[in-house]
């Protein structure tokens, strides 16, 4: 049998190698599924994890796109993870986003036709808001009535896709459309617009945001009361409120910055990547966002790297379904696959692992 | 605008269809709660078990065959989650999303090729001389097999979680695992069962979804049935009877909701999908505000790891 | 070892390694028939782990155990006590909402139709004097009706020996009167019972034998009633007890007044707070004493300002601090050290450099504008485990891998460092081993002969009536009138203590 015993100090190395470990199994795997299609599962995994940065045929398309589909993975994981790390679980990022979107395009549409500097920055904090907005509904239940935030927030991701449905065939719909669902496309005005910044690198504004927001929240969560706290709470309720840190405002903090940092992330992609406020605007950044915060080992850093990875796998899957017909569902795969063994590794990295001949050992004593 | 048109009759005998899928899924969770695991992967298993039990029915044209496939869909899939928090020790939140994700994905892609197709109808259960009753007979008694398995179930876990010892050793292990491993029940056995049953009905949760309330597959079409079915179980404050309570009452919204639809109110089409999901935010607000946690009746040691550890 | 007819268990060269710690030590054992054979050792001497080897729960590495004259080595509880050995925890397995009767069914291994089950629950309690309801919530109990709840769980099995785990510590003087009779009426119709403990005098007055275990070897078998306490303690710790210094009580002003206070618990299986009422002064300990779950955590938490207290309750220097949230109170000098240490006054998976931030962040200006300092608070966190004597690897060690002890003693450490001017401890020296509860006891005498006003709650009545100035008694949440101690006889504690005559 293996005995556990918890370690004394946090291993930084086994923290930092876990993950890599984890998609490595996740490699493995990926290739019997691969196979289990009937593709080739070499190829498979060099297109996913390789051509996209460095063949010539795809790199010229796929590196802008990595950084175009990492901004908003990062931006939502980071936010995420500051909650997940206080133990407060807010899983409703895709409504935030949608709601981040719908506000900002309710303001940059309000003023069109006029082109003035300072209606981005008001749509950014109009993406910031919104978001924010959404998620205080569960942040509010849970402090004032220990509601489930769980469950509140993603029934909210259920209701921001109605509302996301109704506005595009609705208020924001395009009344030069010809009657097509969707609103104008805000990239075709300088005002709104989010351009490529450097042309053929995919950096927007969004990107230089999201990497700013790393940085500050590294610095942050690091140095000041602000980090430490989240972490007191999150590793024991009661000493924190022992500390005199009332729970209520962990709890709403929490939520408004995941939720401003998702409905940022919402508004750069719709001035951006997207162009407009369609039905199927979300893509799912804000569940995928789930697995980039574990991934990233709810570290800013780690964020970082692992919203960059996971771009990677949706840019290069992109490319293994063009080239080998792989479902674009066998990422999805792949990516749920991610997070059940990075989960599950992690149990090296709390405890040390001995093999014994014993049966079963007593917690206490 | 006809509410006229709007029969009660049918609306009864259809909210009984809509409510079956969660009933199912909600009553497994709430065996797996009571052991003291929470599995936010109901989501994940149900799809699963909509598209094994719709591939299975189709590829061998029985319903019921699909329906033992769609069980054991949703009990395999939940053997991972099982592995990964007994075993692993995972974080039981994270571990359920990761299901739930990982789910979706495995769903759509083994769906694939099953888009648009036709599962064979299951044949209603008309129950004898109860089904004759006018109106009663038509909303009760004319349902197929498994509105009426949904029921026995929960007569069964009840009578399960009551009246028997292992029942009894079940919750035991939900409210306090340590307890329960000092004098000497296996936390970690109980609870890998325990999750076996939850997957396996969160499956069949999801075959009567893709193969009689819909029916048909399409890709994430359980759209949040498996969340519900989580609040329902907080509603129903861990009781199997206040379950069925709870599923009724989502089901009666639901079709509801469809049916003015169709009768074309004049309310946003949006803001009438919007309700099942307002309402069970309502509701579960409506069960927290009552403070008292002894009332609320959850297990003592939900979501908790249990470590065995020197 | 000689193999006698009147054995019932033999333990013979037991071994058992943890990590790098040996528990057990080739440890040999023979309980007679009929015997209350006493079980001594300090926290960490390895008591815990043999009777857990006894009852199932832990398998040693070497050695071997006979049981009525069979080889005996038990896989589980289970088959313990199908062997017929019985156990009663000092941390009860008992499940709070579920009742007296579910709870002894889940005990038992043999199937039992309710009724006859019921029938028997009752036979059994009045024999032995242990009074219960069946259908009582068992959240609604008081510590000792859950321990009569294990006994009887027990006592159904009919079993020839009987573990009990330091049984006596949440018991009033009269439960544990009670509880010896239930105990001598056990071992007098045949059946054995290893009684383990560390309270001297009950040892000499129930057992007819012992053993004393000291880092996991056998010390000495001994006959309690022949054998000084004096002699017992030197051999359990392995040098001489210091008692503690007490310098002479100098009590001046009033500092904290508590004023009639009521409180609705905050958890379901609580104990509310009726009218409490208690004056503090400077230079002084006040000892409250009582059995666990008295009210205990409830009046600690209004202290702390976890709970919010009505207005005119609770005054400081003369000044309504009720509305104040801990940390407010600690920086005027008002600070609490609560009896649960992982997870309460400590986060487990912080390092201890961290678990100095959770309390002394302002007192020892370890924050500038919310920054951390972490120089500053890497050295004050040196200067407890110095000042203190704590056994750490370093600064940076979790504080869920410290032992009981040493993470009390930094814990305490970090309060008592900062010069407060009230301290309000809960069981200051609970799992503490004897040296470290004598360092803190003496910590805290000293601290209060600079003038600081503590008031400690305990409820190990020993360390009361060794440290504290006055002494009072809570019971079912009501507190009595304090006095002071020298002038209370042992008996007149016990009146305080008893639950008979306190508003239920």
């Amino acid at each position: 049998m293996i005995k556990l015993t918890p370690r004394d100090h946090q291993s930084k190395l086994l923290t930092a190698i876990t993950p890599i470990i984890a998609v490595i199994f996740t490699m493995i795997c990926g290739g019997v599924l691969f196979w289990i299609l009937g593709k080739n599962p070499f190829e498979a995994i060099k297109l996913i994890f390789w051509d996209p940065l460095m063949s010539e045929t795809f790199s010229d398309y796929a590196r802008p796109q990595i950084l175009i589909k990492a901004s908003p993975l990062i931006l939502i994981a980071l936010g995420l993870s500051i909650g997940f790390r206080a133990n407060i679980w807010n899983i409703g990022a895709e409504g935030q986003f949608i709601m981040g979107a719908l506000i900002s395009a309710c303001i940059g549409l309000a003023f069109y036709p006029l082109e003035n500097r300072f209606i981005f920055p008001l749509m950014i904090l109009g993406g910031m808001v919104g978001g924010a907005f959404w998620a205080i509904i569960p942040a509010i239940l849970k402090s004032r009535f220990n509601t489930n935030e769980i469950l509140v927030s993603l029934m909210l991701v259920y209701i921001a896709e109605q509302a996301l449905a109704s506005a595009s065939i609705g208020i924001l719909r395009n009344p030069e459309g010809s009657g097509f669902p969707g609103s104008r496309n805000l990239n075709h005005y300088p005002s709104t617009s989010n351009p490529e910044l450097i042309e053929g690198s995919g950096i927007h504004w969004g990107v230089i945001f999201s990497f700013l927001a790393i940085w500050f929240f590294y610095y942050l969560l690091k140095n000041h009361k602000f980090g430490f706290q989240i972490k007191l709470f999150g590793d024991a309720p009661r000493a924190a409120s022992f500390a005199g840190l009332k729970t209520e405002y962990i709890i709403l903090l929490c939520f408004s910055i995941s939720g401003a940092l998702a409905g940022v992330a919402g508004m750069f992609e719709l001035t951006g990547p997207a162009g407009a406020i369609t039905i199927d605007f979300n893509v799912g950044y804000g569940f995928t966002a789930i697995i980039v915060a574990f991934l990233g080992r709810l570290n800013p850093v780690g964020i970082f790297f692992a919203g960059l990875l996971m771009a990677l796998t949706y840019v290069g899957g992109e490319i293994s379904q063009f080239m080998l017909g792989i479902p674009a569902a066998a990422i999805q795969v792949f990516q749920g696959m991610l997070l059940f063994f990075l989960l599950s590794i992690d149990l090296i990295v709390k405890f040390r692992l001995s093999f014994t001949k014993q049966n079963f050992i007593s917690r206490k004593d | 605008m006809d509410f006229a048109s709007i029969d009660p009759t049918t609306i009864i005998y259809n909210l009984m269809i809509a409510a079956t899928p969660i009933l199912y899924a909600a009553l497994g969770e709430l065996l797996v709660e009571k052991a003291g695991v929470l599995n936010l992967g109901v989501e994940g298993m149900m799809i699963i078990g909509a598209i094994c039990g719709f591939a299975i029915s189709v590829e061998t044209g029985s319903s019921y065959i699909g329906f033992i496939a769609a069980a054991c869909g949703g009990a395999m899939l939940s053997v991972i989650f099982a592995v990964m928090t007994q075993y692993f020790l995972a974080n039981q939140v994270a571990s359920g999303l990761a299901l739930t994700l990982f789910g979706l994905g495995l769903a759509a892609l083994l769906g694939h090729s099953y888009t648009g197709q036709v599962p064979p109808q299951i044949s209603k259960l008309d129950l004898p001389i109860l089904s004759t009753i006018p109106v009663f007979g038509k909303m009760f008694f004319h349902h197929d097999f498994f509105v009426y398995f949904s029921l026995m179930l929960v007569l069964f876990v009840w009578y399960f979680l009551t009246k028997t010892r292992l029942g009894l050793v079940v919750q035991a292990v939900g409210e306090n695992h340590d307890s329960a491993h000092a004098i000497g029940y296996s936390v970690t056995t109980i609870r890998f069962f325990s999750i076996l049953f939850g997957g396996a009905l969160a499956g069949l949760g999801g075959g009567y979804l893709s193969l009689i309330r819909v029916p048909q597959w399409t890709e994430g079409m359980t759209a949040g049935a498996g969340w519900i079915a989580l609040a329902i179980v907080v509603f129903s404050s861990w009781r199997p009877w206040r379950l069925i309570l709870g599923a009724y009452i989502f089901g009666g919204i639901t079709i509801l909701q469809l049916n003015l639809q169709a009768i074309g109110v004049n309310i946003d089409i949006a803001l009438l999908s919007m309700t099942p999901y307002a309402i069970t935010i309502v509701a579960l607000v409506l069960m927290s505000v009552n403070k008292s946690k002894k009332s609320l009746g959850a297990p003592g040691s939900l979501g908790k790891s249990f470590i065995k550890v020197s | 070892m000689k193999t006698n007819k009147s054995n019932v268990l033999q333990v013979i060269n037991v071994s058992k390694k943890y990590a790098n710690v040996l528990a057990n030590d080739e440890v040999s054992l023979t309980l007679n028939h009929a015997q209350i054979h006493a079980l001594l050792g300090e926290n960490g001497a390895g008591k815990s782990t043999l009777v857990k080897i006894i009852y199932g729960l832990v398998k040693p590495d070497r050695g071997k155990m006979i049981l009525n004259g069979q080889k005996y080595a038990p896989d589980n509880p289970q088959k313990a006590r199908m062997s017929g050995v019985g156990m009663v925890f000092q941390h009860f397995s008992l499940f709070d909402s579920l009742t007296v009767a579910q709870n002894i069914l889940l005990g038992l291994d043999k199937r039992q139709s309710s009724t006859s089950l019921l029938d028997k629950i009752v036979q059994i309690s009045t024999d032995y004097g242990l009074a219960l309801e069946p259908r009582m919530i068992v959240g609604d109990l008081s510590a000792g009706e859950r321990q009569r709840i294990e006994i009887v769980r027990c006592l159904l099995q009919n079993p020839k020996l009987l573990i009990m785990d330091e049984p006596t510590s949440v018991l009033t003087p009269t439960e544990i009167e009670q509880l010896f009779n239930t105990l001598n009426q056990l071992s007098a119709q045949g059946t054995s019972i290893l009684y383990i403990s560390h309270k001297l005098e009950e040892v000499r007055k129930l057992c007819g034998e012992g053993t004393i275990l000291r880092n996991g070897q056998v010390i000495k078998n001994f006959i309690p009633s022949t054998t000084t306490s004096s002699e017992i303690a030197e051999l359990m710790v392995g040098k001489k007890v210091q008692s503690t210094i007490k310098s002479k009580s100098r009590a001046k002003n009033i500092i904290l007044n508590i004023n009639n206070l009521s409180i609705d618990s905050r958890t379901p299986f609580g104990t509310n707070l009726k009218n409490i009422s208690l004056k503090v002064r400077q230079g002084e300990i006040l000892g409250i004493g009582g059995v666990a779950g008295s009210g205990q955590d409830e009046l600690l938490l209004t202290l702390t300002g976890e709970s919010k207290v009505k207005k005119n309750t609770l005054f400081y220097k003369n000044k309504d601090i009720g509305n104040l949230n801990p940390q407010e109170r600690r920086e005027i000098g008002f600070l609490t050290a609560p009896e649960e240490r992982l997870g309460h006054a400590a986060a487990p998976e912080m390092t201890l450099m961290e678990n100095c931030l959770i309390t002394a962040k302002k007192s020892k200006n370890l924050m500038v504008h919310g920054w951390i300092n972490f120089t500053k608070t890497g050295d004050f966190a040196n200067d407890i485990i110095k000042k203190f004597d704590v056994r750490a690897g370093d600064n940076k060690s979790l504080a869920k891998t410290l032992s009981g002890g040493n993470l009390q003693k930094f814990l305490i450490g970090r309060e008592l460092s900062q010069d407060p001017e009230v301290i309000i401890v809960n069981q200051p020296t609970w799992g503490v081993d004897a040296a470290a509860a004598q360092f803190i006891r003496q910590a805290l005498l000293n601290l209060v002969s600079h003038g600081t006003a503590a008031i400690i709650i305990s409820q190990d009545l020993d360390e009361l009536i060794e440290i504290s100035d006055r002494f009072t008694a809570l019971v079912n949440g009501s507190m009595s009138t304090p006095r002071i101690t020298t002038e209370l006889t042992v008996s007149e504690i016990g009146l305080m203590l008893s639950t008979e005559n306190a508003p239920k």
